[in-house]
């Protein structure tokens, strides 16, 4: 198939479907909200207020464009391509999540519903959820596994300064995933004053579009930075991948140069022949939940299984369907880090160029510098940076057997 | 005549209206299912919606999601819930199973053979709750091949054109969701439930039946003054959940909980 202009254009089709993947598999309770939201984006996007209205949030309040850094230490250090990171942990909230809560919040706004809620695993999304809340003067609700509660402490204690509720979601795994299931819930019920901030690009059609619309800033921003900095497109774009916003937003705007190799990190956990990670497009199959089809982890009987990660933000079992695809067709690989690989890679760049990555980037960076040795010097790897480790300081602290 | 059809018939030649009780299968245990469903029966139930357990049922609130849990500490897959239908079938040949639940379990063991192996054991309807018209193009014709009915939901929120195409594709009988929320959620307000299956009630000549609110005897009643048949999920599910561990109250609890619902119905 043509990978060009076209596929920009045109995926997902208009029922949301990416190939076999995508899709609105949801409730009837949720249908009508649903392709309500799709009119309203599709009004929306090329309104020239509402773009002008993102665009100047993104650089007033997000601290947009974020600067593409060259990572010389690190590149000389492994001695072999140009490492450049794209700083979205440079952002207003510390990472890439922000852009798409601006996006959807002023979908909300437009729409004219006082309540937001989101669901949050690392509590980055909570936090960026709950940031633009409090900007634009909105309720918000945020649901969290009552096992992320626990490990993402501080950004829990952010929510709550700025004014969230953040009620914990005993049910299941205790998870992202039934963050996401209670969100739904609670969506259904309160549909008609309520504006649910997906935040990844994940979920029912429209979500898995407008969230990688709206983050597509990134690769839009790289490509240009890239241009001006080396001259050239980078060989390959790295990103860590749990739903996959920060890999689709890198990625997207390059689909069509198919010299760049597009490559998403998943988490390997423990090493995925124990089966304890989070690695669906690694070693999962396809299946069907919370509204879309995509590659799942899920055992013989179609029950979606426990996943297991160091970083509660790639702690999920699905994945946007769009990376299912662009996997499928061979378009970009999927490849995963084990939670020790991307514990040392947190360390290493630390230590070597003084940026501590959150514990999900880590696993873009230990991918990156693996294949960096490989390559010439003279090819470029651009990584998606796509948070900073502070809220992980008591996860690595812990490891270290260290008490805070 | 498919056995949902003809118990629709002959509850119309008796002016009554039918009463479908919803259990989770594999809840509190498989080895109960086939016994509940025969108290169910015999306590007056003329349909059985028998819940697929799922590790993620999104639309389900917290008793039916507990249900879920229980069944699946067991371990209960969707080849249990179909050999449950067939035992249940060794003693009942006449009362119409629906199996309710997500689509994930169902595509895990194939469509094309969970559509064999279910009509095979006497299954008579699929309602897959996370799977709208849209979604349902290859399902749909699947099913009818093998005679299975699809039951599809009707929202409140649900526009005129969505309720033509659940008319369209579906059959058997209409699942009219009476409220805004997961099941298992506030009371149901009839005056707005009748508006609504009066403009269904345009689109389709289906059976209306009516769940989600549905807590006693009373809503029973009144919701079947309006629809053809009245669905009672969460409640009897927190019955089995108060009682699975004494099977005997389990069986007298949920028998006279069916039975007094029953009577209020055929008395409304």
């Amino acid at each position: 198939m043509q990978l060009d202009s076209e596929y920009l254009a045109n995926f997902p089709d208009k029922r949301g479907h990416f190939g076999q993947y995508g899709g609105r598999y949801v409730s009837e309770t949720l249908m009508s909200s649903l392709l309500e939201l799709e009119q309203e984006y599709d009004r929306l996007k090329n309104d020239r207020r509402f773009r002008e209205e993102f665009d100047k949030d993104l650089a007033d309040y997000v601290g947009r464009p974020s600067p593409l850094y060259f990572a010389e230490r690190l590149t000389r250090q492994i001695g072999g391509a140009r490492i450049f990171l794209k700083r979205e942990d440079l952002n207003h909230t510390g990472a890439h999540k922000v852009n798409n809560t601006i996006g959807q919040a002023l979908l909300a706004k437009y729409l004219k519903k006082p309540r937001i809620i989101a669901e949050t695993g690392a509590g980055q999304h909570g936090v960026a959820s709950a940031t633009v809340a409090a900007r634009l003067g909105l309720e918000c609700v945020v649901f969290m596994g009552e096992e992320d509660v626990r490990r993402q402490a501080l950004n829990v204690y952010r929510m709550k300064l700025l004014g969230a509720e953040v009620r914990p979601v005993t049910s299941g795994t205790r998870t992202l995933k039934d963050a996401m299931n209670e969100a739904l819930r609670d969506w259904v019920t309160n549909v008609d004053n309520t504006f649910y901030i997906i935040g990844t690009v994940a979920g029912p059609h429209p979500y898995p579009m407008l969230v990688r619309d709206f983050q597509a800033i990134i690769g839009r921003e790289t490509r240009i930075q890239c241009m001006e900095k080396v001259g050239r497109l980078p060989d390959a774009l790295v990103a860590c991948v749990g739903g996959g916003s920060n890999a689709i937003g890198m990625f997207y705007p390059f689909i069509p140069d198919s010299a760049v190799r597009l490559i998403g990190v998943e988490a390997g956990g423990h090493g995925l022949a124990t089966g304890q990670h989070a690695a669906p497009l690694s070693a999962g199959r396809p299946g069907v939940l919370h509204g879309n089809r995509t590659y799942l982890m899920e055992d013989e009987n179609g029950q979606i299984q426990g996943t297991h990660s160091i970083s509660a933000g790639l702690d999920y079992p699905g994945v946007g369907p769009e990376h299912a695809w662009l996997k499928d067709i061979g378009r970009a690989e999927y490849v995963a880090a084990t939670d020790e690989e991307a514990l040392d890679a947190f360390h290493r760049l630390t230590r070597v160029e003084g940026i501590m990555p959150a514990l999900e980037t880590s696993h873009a960076i230990a991918h990156a510098i693996k294949m960096a040795k490989d390559m010439d010097r003279d090819q470029v790897i651009v990584v998606n940076l796509s948070g900073r480790g502070d809220k992980d300081i008591h996860t690595v602290a812990n490891l270290q057997n260290m008490k805070l | 005549m498919n056995r949902i059809q003809s118990t629709f018939e002959r509850l119309k030649e008796q002016g009554r209206k039918a009463l479908i009780p919803y259990i989770t299968a594999g809840d509190p245990k498989p080895a109960v299912t086939p016994e509940l469903m025969k108290t169910l029966r015999d306590a007056g139930a003329d349909i059985i919606e028998l819940g697929v357990p799922f590790s993620d049922p999104m639309a389900d609130g917290p008793v039916i999601q507990l249900a879920c849990e229980r069944a699946l500490e067991h371990n209960t897959s969707l080849k249990d819930v179909l050999a449950a239908v067939r035992a249940f079938r060794e003693d009942d040949q006449q009362t119409p199973v629906v199996l309710m639940g997500y689509l994930n379990p169902m595509e895990a063991m194939g469509m094309q053979a969970f559509a064999e192996r279910a009509v095979e054991v006497g299954v008579d309807g699929v309602l897959t709750v996370d799977l709208p018209p849209e979604e349902a193009e290859d399902v749909v014709p699947l099913y009818r091949e093998h005679q299975l009915d699809s039951i599809f939901l009707i929202a409140p929120t649900t526009t005129e054109e969505r309720i033509g195409a659940a008319a369209q594709y579906g059959s058997g009988y209409i699942y009219y969701v009476s409220l805004k929320g997961v099941t298992g959620a506030a009371t149901l307000d009839v005056d707005d439930v009748q508006k609504h299956l009066a403009g269904i009630r345009n689109k389709t000549d289906m059976p209306l039946c009516v769940g989600f609110g549905i807590k006693d005897a009373g809503s029973a009643a009144a919701v079947s003054r309006i629809a053809d048949g009245v669905i009672v999920g969460s409640a009897l599910v927190q019955l089995v959940a108060d009682h699975g561990g004494n099977n005997d109250q389990l069986h007298s609890s949920v028998h006279s909980f069916i039975k007094g619902i029953r009577e209020a119905m055929d008395n409304a």
